[in-house]
């Protein structure tokens, strides 16, 4: 067999099970992939060939025995350089792994290399990054979205089997949507962030990357779980809604307002009437504060940023605060003003009150409706340099997917469509609190009656 | 509309400990000044009867027991220091004599 690296997860490991193809032969087609594209993608900080003895395991029963995976350069891996994308981490070699990546070790998977993304993952295109900006393998003069958009690009263009990403305001999501590829954003709290470099900390999730849904729920399944190292995560407690006869989703109609893009309107309604034409049932359900999430999430954000980003000292490890990019620099500035005397009650204060109108705007939905669909981003990828020089535009780019990060929600991207011009459209499927086994499962049903997942951009 | 003077914009880098060149100053004091305004439609939002949320999930009161666990050695703990003395992290004198 050759293109072995083409594979899904789910189809890799039953060939590694089934003895149809070896590990081995697996991460040689994989790290041939990478020398193939790495020129033209630019998905990896570190490529890690050779390193794999290190992480090799015996035994036939692991989960993910042999598995080529890439990680978020955000995410601590022992002995492997972790830069986070930026310049003031370029040689800090973590003594540690995090919870997530050790867990997927310990089930066999092997890390080939650390992905590029928005510097600390201030960003949402890539662009943000210490090292060079990754390329979208759909078009390569448009932005892979961020910031895990090495992640997504690695996953798109068959440079790994799965991969794993950061979602604090769509990150894992809006790459995911921009390279056509599956991607979770767990509940707050479901996936350990211990080893993870902390941007926002009443934010941050981890999450998995993948070719389909069902990949997406091997990872998660994996990954999730307590971890006394971390005091937020939780094994979850929501109650089983299987039993129900009829499955209602909402469609927010702020989610398809005007400034979103109608090719992609277009792309999540027909998503939504062929969920319909299979027995959900639809209903319209509003977010009143919703014009109000990016304003709220660019005060909260950087002010934990600010935070977060004091530890950089440049005397435990990394070099000098001047390393850091122009969006750190301004980031921590902003949280820095929100938070200093005589601001923390007008900004801090007033932002965390309206995050819990948004909250409550979510809690209501699903009173109503088990589900919320919609787009992921109001338009598909855009060009490399189109928004870099505008920070507020940038910013924008959150508008439908930092509001579920403002509330805890899991939420699944998946891809519904291309655009006229052969871009890739997203859309997100999002739940109550520890409602992911229902996402999964609404999503694998989708992807059993679609085919958008399967199509490969041609590099 | 927000408002930022140069000397504040220097208060905050200076609170921040980044140094900022003239250039920069003046540029991210423009970029900042552009999303101090556009989050200023926060205040047009009622909120007086609202509190305010920073616990997402509702958990509380995480406890453990006080036992040592495994961690670092201490050579791996110094591994990334860039200057070390006698198993410490060596840095500049903070106080004068």
């Amino acid at each position: 067999m050759s293109d072995l690296n083409k594979l899904s997860l789910k189809e890799a490991i039953l060939g590694i099970k089934e003895n149809k193809f070896s590990s081995k032969e697996l991460l040689n087609d994989t790290f041939s992939r990478i020398k193939e594209l790495e020129g033209k993608i630019k998905a990896f900080v570190t490529v890690c060939e050779g390193q794999e003895g290190e992480d090799g395991k015996d035994g036939n029963d692991l989960p993910l025995l042999g598995i080529p995976m890439a990680v978020k350069d955000v995410l601590s891996t022992k002995n492997i350089r972790t830069t986070a994308s930026s310049k003031i981490l370029e040689n800090y070699i973590p003594p540690y792994d995090a919870i997530v990546v050790k867990k997927l070790k310990e089930a066999g998977a092997i890390i080939i290399g650390k992905t590029n993304c928005d510097a600390f993952a201030f960003g949402a295109s890539t662009e943000n990054s210490g090292f060079g900006p990754t390329k979208n393998p759909w078009d390569l003069e448009c932005v892979p979205g961020g910031s895990s958009g090495g992640s997504a690009a690695a996953v798109s263009a068959d440079e790994c089997i799965f991969a794993l990403g950061t979602d604090t305001g769509g990150s894992i999501r809006q790459p995911a949507s921009f390279c056509s590829i599956s991607g979770l954003k767990p509940t707050y709290g479901a996936c350990s962030r211990y080893g993870l470099l902390a941007m926002s900390s009443s934010f941050d999730t981890v999450g998995p990357m993948g070719k389909t849904v069902e990949d997406c729920e091997i990872v998660f399944n994996i990954m999730k779980g307590k971890d006394p190292k971390d005091g937020t995560s939780s094994d979850g407690d929501r109650k089983d809604k299987d039993n129900k006869d009829k499955i209602t989703i909402g469609l927010p109609k702020e989610f398809f307002a005007d400034g979103i893009d109608n090719e992609v309107k277009e792309a999540v309604m027909k998503a939504a009437s062929l969920l319909g034409e299979n027995g959900f049932d639809f209903e319209e359900v509003d977010l009143p504060h919703l014009e109000f999430a990016i304003p709220a999430y660019y005060i909260i954000v950087p002010s934990e940023i600010s935070s977060n980003m004091a530890r950089y000292d440049g005397i435990r490890f990394g070099y000098q605060r001047e390393k850091f990019e122009d969006e750190v620099k301004r980031r921590v500035m902003l949280g820095t003003y929100a938070l200093s005397a005589g601001y923390y009650d007008q900004y801090y204060t007033k932002a965390s009150k309206v995050r819990k109108l948004i909250q409550e705007d979510f809690f209501k939905c699903f009173d109503k409706v088990d589900f919320i669909l919609g787009p992921v981003s109001p338009h598909a990828a855009f060009k490399i340099g189109e928004k870099s020089n505008n920070p507020l535009e940038m910013y924008l780019e959150d508008i439908l997917t930092g509001c579920v990060n403002l509330s805890g929600l899991p939420a699944l991207a998946l891809p519904c469509g291309f655009t006229k011009e052969g871009l890739p459209i997203g859309m997100q499927i999002l739940g109550p609190h520890f409602s992911e086994e229902q996402i999964f499962k609404l999503g694998k049903m989708y992807q059993t009656i679609t085919d958008w997942h399967k199509r490969k951009p041609i590099i | 509309m927000a408002e930022l003077t140069k000397e504040e914009i220097i208060h905050i880098a200076r609170l921040a400990n980044i140094t900022l060149s003239e250039e920069e100053i003046e540029k991210f004091g423009k970029q900042l000044v552009d999303i101090l305004s556009f989050v200023d439609n926060l205040n047009s939002v009622e909120t007086s009867d609202v509190e305010p949320l920073a616990n997402i999930t509702g958990k509380k009161n995480i406890f453990r027991e006080d036992i040592v666990g495994e961690s670092l050695s201490q050579e791996e703990a110094l591994s990334n220091a860039k200057s070390t003395h006698n198993s410490f992290f060596k840095i500049k004198a903070v106080f004068e004599r």
